[in-house]
C-alpha cells in the first residue's frame, strides 16, 4: 500500500499574535507536530478524548482549517498550495462526514438540493446527468428515492447521517474523513451506519480516515489507529497490534477505562486525572503527570514519535513486552 | 441524545398533531385582532383619495375648533377650521409610510451589515461592529435629533434619521444569528460541497437568517412610527401645511385645556396604529420562533401533574401494591405511566413500567433514546415537566409509601433526602452562579436546620468524600472553573448531601471521556458500598452495566421488555431485542465480529402498534406477536421478559 | 474587579473619541456655509468671517477636529449665540434636571418592570399575568408624548393632584417635596414604555431560565419553590435583564426629549428641541456630547454589575 496523503509536522495554533499594545496573546496549540501518512485504501483510525486535537487534524486534511506550520500532501502535491489546489479541487478528492447529521444539514433545503450541490459545483454535471446519479448515491445509501424531496427535520439521526454520507459520496472522492460519524447515533443505529460505512468503502475503492472517541468502534473499523493526547500523536500501529500489545501508558489507560459489555473490573486512575493547562503547557511530556511510570526525564524533556516498523510511540518507558490485558480484569460472572 | 431531550422532546419529529402555521396564527386571538385591526386602518388609508372627506388643507376659520360630532365635522375641526377627520386619515397614511420607508432601510442596511459582519467575522466583524458599537453609544432619539439638526428639521430627514438611529438594532441581532449559523456544520458541508462565498450567503445563510429579520421588522415597525410621530410632535418632522399623526399632536398640544379633542384623537390613532403592529408582531414572532411552536417555553409546575385513575388512588389499592411489592425492597415501581401530550398526540414515554430495587442494589435501567428510561427516572420524583408531561398511572413506593400521592410539600421533603439524582451533564445542571460549596449546603439545609457555617462544613466533607483535592478550597469555587469530571463528582457530594437511601443516576457518565467515566464509575460503586444506598443507573451503555449493576431492566418503547440478573441478561438475553441490542454492539478486543445491526427504527410512542412493539424488527415475530397486550414472564425467579418466544440460550450473548 | 473597573475605564476612552467624531462629522454634515448656518441668515459678514477664523473652517477637515477636541478637553464648548453663555455651563446646568428626572424614572422602571416580569411569568397564563401582558402592550404602544398630555388633562387640570409644568413652585417652592410633587407626573411618563420593556423581557428570561436543567437539580434537591424561583431562577434571569436596563437607560434618556417639551422640564432635552429649531448648534452639538458620555459611564455601570453577578465573566 502507498502513500495517499502526508502529513508532515503539522501545527495548528489558535489565538497568538500581538495585542494593540504588543504584548503577546495567549496562544492554544490544538495540533502540535503531527506526521503520519494515510495509505491508500486503508482506514486511518484516529482515537482520542476531548481536547486531544482529533477534530482540529480532521478539518485540517479537509482543507476546512489551515495549518499554523506543515504540511499536508495528497498525492504528492501540497494541500495548501492553491497552484495545486483550490478549493474545489480538494473537495473532489477528500471529503467530510460530519458528527452532528442534523446540524450538518441546512434546514431549509430539501435532500435533492443537499445532494445537489456537490454535484452542481464540483463535477458541473448536467441536469440530466445528475438525476442519474442521485438515484444512484441513494441506491448506494439504501435510502428510498422520494426521500429526495424531503427536508432534514423529517429525518432520524440514523438517516440523516446517511444523507450527510451520500453527499460526501456524491463529490466521488478518493478520501473520507469521518469525524465520529457514529457517535450522535443510538447504538442500534450506529451498527446500521458502520456496516454501510464498510460497504462503501469496497464498493467506491475509498480511503477512511476515521475518527472517534469510542475505542470498540475504532478496533472494529481500522487497519491502523493513532492514539492521540494533548494535540500530539502518542502512539501509532496496526489496530490489531496496538490494541493487544499497547506500549505507551497512555494508550493503556485509555484500553482499560473502557467498559466492556459482560465483562467487570475496568481500570481507573486513584487521582483525578486532568489535562494540562492549554495556554501552559508542561516542557516534558504532557501525560507525565497522569502517568504511573513518569521520571524527570519525562517531566523535562518531550519524547519524540519513535518508529519500530509498523509501530511507533512517543514515551520515554515503553511497555514493551509488559503483560496486557492486565490480571485485574474477570469475566462477568466469577 | 441528552436525557434533557429525551425527557422534555419525546420524539421531536414532524408529528401529524400539530395545527397548521395559518391556524395556530389565528388561534392566537390577540394577533388575529391586531392583524385585522391593522387591515382596516390600512384600507381606511388606500381608500382617504376616493372618500367624500374635505381638503385637509382647507382652513375655515370661522369654524375653528369645533368639537367632534359637529355637522360637516365628524371628529371637529382644528384651530384653523381644518377638518380633522379628512387630516387625520390623510397624516396616518403619511405616518405609517414614513415608519415602514424608514424601517425597510434600517432593516436592509442594518441585516446586510449583521450578516457580513457574522459570516465573514474576523476583521471585518471587527470593523463594522466597533462602528455599530459607537452609534449605539449614543441615547438612542438624542442620535436622531443631533442628525435632524444637522439636516434639518423636514420629514424625510425625520425619516433618514430614525432609520439610521435603528440600524444597529438590526445589525446586532443579525450578527448574532449569523454568527450562530456560520459556526454551523452545514455552512462547512456547503463549502466542501464547492460553493462560493457568495453563493453560501445567498443560499445557505440568507434563508435561515430571514425570519429573524422578519421577526425583528414586525417587532419594531411599531417603535418606528412612534418615533417619527415623535420628531414631528417636537416640530422636527413633518413641516406645515403637510402633516403626519406626530405634527398634529404637537400642534394640538397649545389648545390642551381649550380643545383637548384637536390632541387627544391623533394620539388615539397613533395608539391603534402601534399597537396592531405589535400585536401582528408579536403573532408573527410566535409563529416563526420554533421555541414557541412546541410550547417549550411554558413554565414547568413545581411537580408532575399527576391524574391517577381513583383506583389507584384509593387507600386500599396502595395497600395491596405495598403488599405486593417485593419484601424488603427500598423502592417498588407498580404499573407506572408518564404521558406527554403534544397538540393531539398522545406520547406514551413510559408505559405501565414496573420494577423494584432491593437495599445497596444498584438496578440499571438500559434503552436507546426514547425508550422512556430517563423519564421513568424522573417520573419517580414527580420532576418530569408540564406541561407536557403527565403521570397516568401506577405508584412509587418509597418503603410503603406511595410517592404519587404526595402534594408538593410532602414531595420536597422526600427529594434530595431520601431519594437523591444525578444527571447528566454536570455543566448544565449546576448552577452557574452559585459556588459549588454554596449549592451543596443549600442541599443540605432544604431538610436539615442546621446553620449555614455548618451546612458549609459538611458541604466540604462531602467534597472530601468524593475525592475532590483541596476540597475546602475548591468549595468556593464555581462550576464552570472545574472540569467535567469534577462537576460530576460535585453532583455526586450534593446528591450525597442528606444520606439518601436511593440515588438515581441519570446517564451520570455519557458527557464524560473514558478514563474519567472510568474514575466516576468506580466512585459510584464505592460510594454505594459504604453508603448501603440503593442506586438506580439508567444508561444506553451495556459495558457501564456490566460494570456497576447488579441487575438490568431493558426498555424499548416506554415498557421494560426484559429484567434480570445482569451477568445472565448479558450472557443469556432472553428477549429478541435484549439480543440484537447486545450483539450490535462493538465489543473491544473483538474486532472481527460483524455487527449485526437491527433494521429499522423504533416505533414513535404516540404510535404504538398492537403487541409488542419490536414485532416490526423481530426476526422471530409471527401473527401472534402483534396482537393483544404480552406480559412480563418469568423466565426464572429472578429473570423476566415480556415475549411470547423468548430466546432460551439459542442467542449468543456477550461474554 | 478593581483590575476589571480600570480595565473597562480604559476602554470606555476610544468610545467617547468615537462620540466626538460622530458628533463632528454630523455637524460637518450640515449643507451651505456652517457658519451662515449657526449664526443664521441675518448674520453679518463680518460676523460670518470671524467665526469661521475662530472655528478654524480655513484648516483642514482632521486638523479642524483636532483643535476642536482640544478645546473640548479644556472645557470649551463654545458660547451659545442666542443665550450668549458659554455652552458648557447651560448644559450642566440642564443636565442636572435631566438627571433627576431620568435617575426616577429608571428607577421606578426597574423596580416595577422587574417585579411585574416574575410575578408574570410565575403566574404564566393565570390572571395576573394577563393583566401584565395587557399593559405592556398598552405600555409599548402607547406615544409617551401622548400619555403626558392625558396625564396632566387628568391629574394637574381635572383633579388639580399634581402640577402641570416646571421643576419647582414659581412662588414658595424650592425644597424637596416640591421638588417631588413635580417629579411625579413627568416620572411616571417617561417609565411607561421602559417598565413595558423590562417587564416583558424579565418574563421571557425567567421563563427561560425555568426551564434549565439547573433549576431541576434544585427541585431535584428539595428546594422550596418560592426559593427556586425568587434565588435560582430569578438571579440567573438578572443576567440577562442588566444589560436591558442599560438599554432602557438610553431610551429613557432619549424619551426625556419628549417628556420635558410636554412637562415645560427645565431639562437637557427642552433646550436641545430649543436649540434646534433657533439653530444654535453649538448648544445642540455640547448638549448631545455630554448626554452621550454620561450614558457610556452608565452602560459602563450596568458593565461593572453585570460582572459581579456572573461569575463566568469574571474568569
Amino acid at each position: 500500500m502507498s502513500a495517499l496523503m502526508e502529513i508532515q509536522d503539522v501545527t495548528r495554533r489558535f489565538g497568538g499574535g500581538r495585542t494593540l499594545l504588543g504584548r503577546p496573546k495567549p496562544a492554544v496549540h490544538a495540533v502540535q507536530g503531527v506526521s503520519f501518512e494515510v495509505r491508500q485504501g486503508e482506514t486511518l483510525g484516529i482515537v482520542g478524548e476531548s481536547g486531544c486535537g482529533k477534530s482540529t487534524l480532521a478539518k485540517l486534511l479537509v482543507g476546512l482549517q489551515r495549518p499554523t506550520e506543515g504540511e499536508v500532501s495528497l498525492g504528492g502535491a501540497l494541500l495548501h498550495d492553491p497552484a495545486v489546489f483550490d478549493r474545489r479541487a480538494l473537495a473532489k478528492r477528500v471529503q467530510y462526514v460530519f458528527q452532528d447529521p442534523l446540524s450538518s444539514l441546512n434546514p431549509r433545503k430539501t435532500i435533492r438540493q443537499i445532494l445537489e450541490a456537490p454535484l452542481i459545483h464540483l463535477l458541473q454535471m448536467p441536469a440530466a446527468a445528475r438525476q442519474d446519479k442521485l438515484m444512484e448515491i441513494m441506491e448506494a445509501v439504501r435510502l428510498r428515492p422520494e426521500f429526495l424531496e424531503r427536508y432534514p427535520h423529517e429525518f432520524s439521526g440514523g438517516q440523516a447521517q446517511r444523507i450527510g454520507i451520500a453527499r460526501a459520496l456524491a463529490a466521488e472522492p478518493e478520501v473520507l474523513v469521518l469525524d465520529e460519524p457514529v457517535s450522535a447515533l443510538d447504538v442500534s443505529v450506529q451498527a446500521q451506519v458502520l456496516n454501510l460505512l464498510d460497504q462503501l468503502k469496497a464498493d467506491f475503492d475509498l480511503t477512511y480516515i476515521f475518527i472517534s472517541h469510542d475505542l470498540a468502534v475504532v478496533e472494529s473499523v481500522s487497519d491502523r489507529v493513532l492514539v492521540m493526547y494533548f494535540g500530539r500523536v502518542v502512539e501509532e500501529g496496526t489496530a490489531g497490534e496496538l490494541f493487544r500489545r499497547p506500549l505507551h501508558p497512555y494508550t493503556r489507560l485509555l484500553l482499560s477505562s473502557a467498559p466492556v459489555p459482560g465483562r467487570k473490573g475496568i481500570g481507573a486512575e486513584a487521582r483525578i486525572a486532568e489535562l494540562p493547562d492549554p495556554l501552559a503547557p508542561p516542557p516534558g511530556c504532557a501525560f507525565a503527570a497522569r502517568c504511573p511510570h513518569a521520571s524527570d526525564l519525562c517531566r523535562e524533556t518531550l519524547p519524540v514519535l519513535e518508529r519500530e516498523g509498523e509501530s511507533a510511540y512517543a514515551c520515554h518507558h515503553p511497555r514493551k513486552g509488559e503483560p496486557w490485558p492486565p490480571a485485574n480484569v474477570e469475566a462477568a460472572g466469577d | 441524545m441528552t436525557a434533557a431531550a429525551t425527557a422534555t422532546a419525546p420524539a421531536a419529529k414532524a408529528g401529524s398533531g400539530r395545527p397548521s402555521p395559518l391556524k395556530l396564527f389565528l388561534r392566537n386571538q390577540l394577533a388575529a385582532f391586531g392583524a385585522g385591526l391593522l387591515l382596516v386602518i390600512i384600507l381606511l388609508v388606500i381608500l382617504t383619495p376616493f372618500l367624500p372627506l374635505q381638503d385637509p388643507a382647507a382652513t375655515d376659520p370661522a369654524n375653528r375648533l369645533l368639537r367632534p360630532l359637529a355637522e360637516g365635522h365628524l371628529l371637529g375641526s382644528d384651530h384653523l377650521g381644518r377638518d380633522i377627520l379628512s387630516r387625520l386619515l390623510w397624516g396616518t397614511g403619511v405616518s405609517l409610510l414614513v415608519g415602514l420607508s424608514a424601517t425597510s432601510v434600517a432593516a436592509l442596511f442594518g441585516s446586510s451589515i449583521g450578516i457580513l459582519a457574522g459570516y465573514f467575522g474576523g476583521r471585518a466583524d471587527t470593523l463594522l461592529m466597533r462602528g455599530i458599537d459607537m452609534l449605539m453609544a449614543f441615547p438612542y432619539i438624542l442620535l436622531a435629533l443631533a442628525i435632524v439638526a444637522a439636516l434639518g428639521p423636514g420629514l424625510l430627514n425625520a425619516l433618514f434619521a430614525i432609520a439610521i438611529v435603528n440600524i444597529p438594532f438590526f445589525a446586532r441581532n443579525i450578527r448574532g444569528v449569523t454568527l450562530g449559523l456560520a459556526k454551523r456544520e452545514f455552512i462547512d458541508a456547503a463549502r466542501l460541497s464547492g460553493k462560493s462565498d457568495l453563493s453560501i450567503l445567498l443560499t445557505e445563510v440568507l434563508p435561515n437568517v430571514l425570519p429573524v429579520i422578519v421577526i425583528t421588522v414586525s417587532t419594531t415597525v411599531g417603535w418606528m412610527i412612534l418615533e417619527t410621530a415623535g420628531l414631528s410632535f417636537l416640530g422636527l418632522g413633518a413641516q406645515p401645511p403637510d402633516a403626519d399623526l406626530g405634527s398634529m399632536l404637537g400642534e394640538g398640544r397649545k389648545l390642551l385645556i381649550t380643545a383637548p379633542h384637536v390632541s387627544v384623537i391623533p394620539g388615539v390613532m397613533i395608539f391603534l396604529v402601534v399597537m396592531s403592529i405589535n400585536l401582528l408582531g408579536d403573532g408573527i414572532r410566535d409563529l416563526l420562533d420554533p421555541r414557541l411552536k412546541s410550547g417549550a417555553l411554558a413554565r414547568p409546575a413545581p411537580m408532575t401533574e399527576v391524574d391517577r385513575p381513583s383506583a389507584q388512588t384509593a387507600p386500599s389499592a396502595q395497600a395491596v401494591a405495598a403488599m405486593s411489592a417485593k419484601q424488603g425492597s427500598v423502592l417498588a415501581v407498580h404499573d407506572l405511566e408518564t404521558q406527554f401530550r403534544i397538540g393531539s398526540d398522545v406520547y406514551k414515554a413510559v408505559n405501565r413500567v414496573s420494577f423494584d430495587i432491593r437495599p445497596n442494589e444498584c438496578l440499571g435501567l438500559v434503552g436507546e433514546s426514547g425508550s422512556g428510561k430517563s423519564v421513568t427516572a424522573l417520573s419517580l420524583l414527580g420532576l418530569v415537566a408540564t406541561p407536557p408531561g403527565r403521570i397516568v398511572g401506577g405508584q412509587v413506593l418509597l418503603q410503603g409509601r406511595d410517592l404519587l400521592g404526595l402534594d408538593a410539600a410532602g414531595l420536597r421533603a422526600v427529594r434530595g433526602d431520601g431519594v437523591a439524582y444525578i444527571f447528566q451533564d454536570p455543566l448544565t445542571t449546576l448552577h452557574p452562579l452559585f459556588t459549588i460549596g454554596d449549592q451543596i449546603a443549600e442541599a443540605i439545609r432544604s431538610h436539615k436546620p442546621v446553620s449555614y457555617r455548618e451546612a458549609w462544613a459538611s458541604a466540604v466533607k462531602l467534597l472530601d468524600a468524593v475525592r475532590i483535592p483541596n476540597a475546602a478550597g475548591r468549595a468556593s469555587a464555581y462550576p464552570h472553573e472545574l472540569s467535567g469530571g469534577m462537576r460530576q463528582r460535585v453532583s455526586i457530594a450534593m446528591s450525597l448531601a442528606n444520606d439518601p437511601e436511593l440515588l438515581i443516576a441519570d446517564e451520570p457518565t455519557t458527557a464524560l471521556d473514558v478514563t474519567v467515566q472510568a474514575q466516576v464509575l468506580k466512585l459510584l460503586d464505592q460510594l454505594r458500598d459504604d453508603t448501603d444506598a440503593s442506586l438506580l443507573f439508567i444508561t444506553h451503555d451495556f459495558g457501564v452495566v456490566s460494570e456497576v449493576c447488579h441487575r438490568v431492566a431493558v426498555m424499548y418503547a416506554g415498557r421494560i421488555v426484559e429484567i434480570g440478573p445482569t451477568e445472565e441478561v448479558l450472557s443469556a438475553p432472553a428477549h429478541p431485542y435484549t439480543e440484537r441490542l447486545i450483539a450490535c454492539v462493538p465489543r473491544l478486543g473483538e474486532p472481527g465480529r460483524r455487527l449485526e445491526a437491527i433494521p429499522g427504527l423504533p416505533p414513535a410512542v404516540n404510535k404504538l402498534p398492537p403487541g409488542c412493539a419490536f414485532a416490526e424488527r423481530c426476526p422471530h415475530a409471527e401473527d401472534a406477536c402483534r396482537q393483544g397486550e404480552i406480559d412480563l414472564d418469568a423466565v426464572n425467579d429472578a429473570h423476566q421478559v415480556r415475549c411470547i418466544k423468548p430466546r432460551n440460550g439459542q442467542g449468543g450473548g456477550a461474554a | 474587579m478593581l483590575a476589571y473597573t480600570v480595565k473597562r475605564l480604559v476602554l470606555a476612552v476610544p468610545v467617547l473619541l468615537g462620540l466626538t467624531v460622530i458628533v463632528f462629522l454630523i455637524m460637518a454634515m450640515i449643507p451651505g456655509d456652517p457658519a451662515t448656518a449657526i449664526l443664521g441668515s441675518y448674520a453679518t459678514p463680518e460676523n460670518v468671517e470671524r467665526l469661521n477664523r475662530q472655528l478654524g473652517l480655513d484648516r483642514s477637515l482632521v486638523e479642524q477636529y483636532f483643535v476642536w477636541l482640544g478645546n473640548l478637553l479644556q472645557g470649551d464648548f463654545g458660547r451659545s449665540y442666542n443665550l450668549n453663555r458659554p455652552v458648557i455651563d447651560e448644559v450642566l446646568e440642564r443636565f442636572s434636571a435631566t438627571l433627576i428626572l431620568a435617575g426616577a424614572s429608571l428607577l421606578l422602571c426597574s423596580i416595577f418592570g422587574l417585579i411585574a416580569g416574575v410575578v408574570s411569568a410565575v403566574r404564566q397564563y393565570g390572571w395576573t399575568d394577563k393583566i401584565v401582558t395587557f399593559f405592556v402592550l398598552v405600555g409599548i404602544s402607547v406615544p409617551s408624548f401622548w400619555l403626558g398630555l392625558l396625564l396632566v388633562l387628568a391629574f394637574a387640570v381635572t383633579w388639580r393632584l399634581f402640577p402641570a409644568s416646571g421643576m419647582f413652585a414659581i412662588y414658595g417652592g424650592g425644597d424637596l417635596p416640591d421638588l417631588l410633587h413635580h417629579l411625579v407626573l413627568p416620572a411616571i411618563t417617561l417609565a411607561v414604555v421602559a417598565t413595558g420593556v423590562i417587564a416583558r423581557l424579565t418574563r421571557a428570561a425567567m421563563l427561560e431560565v425555568l426551564r434549565q436543567d439547573y433549576i431541576r437539580t434544585a427541585r431535584a434537591k428539595g428546594v422550596s419553590e418560592r426559593r427556586v424561583i425568587y434565588r435560582h431562577a430569578f438571579k440567573a434571569a438578572l443576567v440577562n435583564v442588566i444589560p436591558v436596563i442599560g438599554v432602557q437607560a438610553g431610551f429613557v434618556l432619549g424619551g426625556a426629549v419628549y417628556i420635558e417639551t410636554v412637562f415645560q422640564w427645565p431639562g437637557i432635552g427642552r433646550m436641545l428641541v430649543t436649540a434646534i429649531s433657533t439653530r444654535d448648534l453649538l448648544l445642540v452639538q455640547g448638549g448631545v456630547l455630554v448626554v452621550a458620555a454620561s450614558y457610556v459611564l452608565f452602560n459602563l455601570l450596568t458593565d461593572l454589575l453585570q460582572h459581579l453577578v456572573d461569575p463566568r465573566l469574571r474568569s
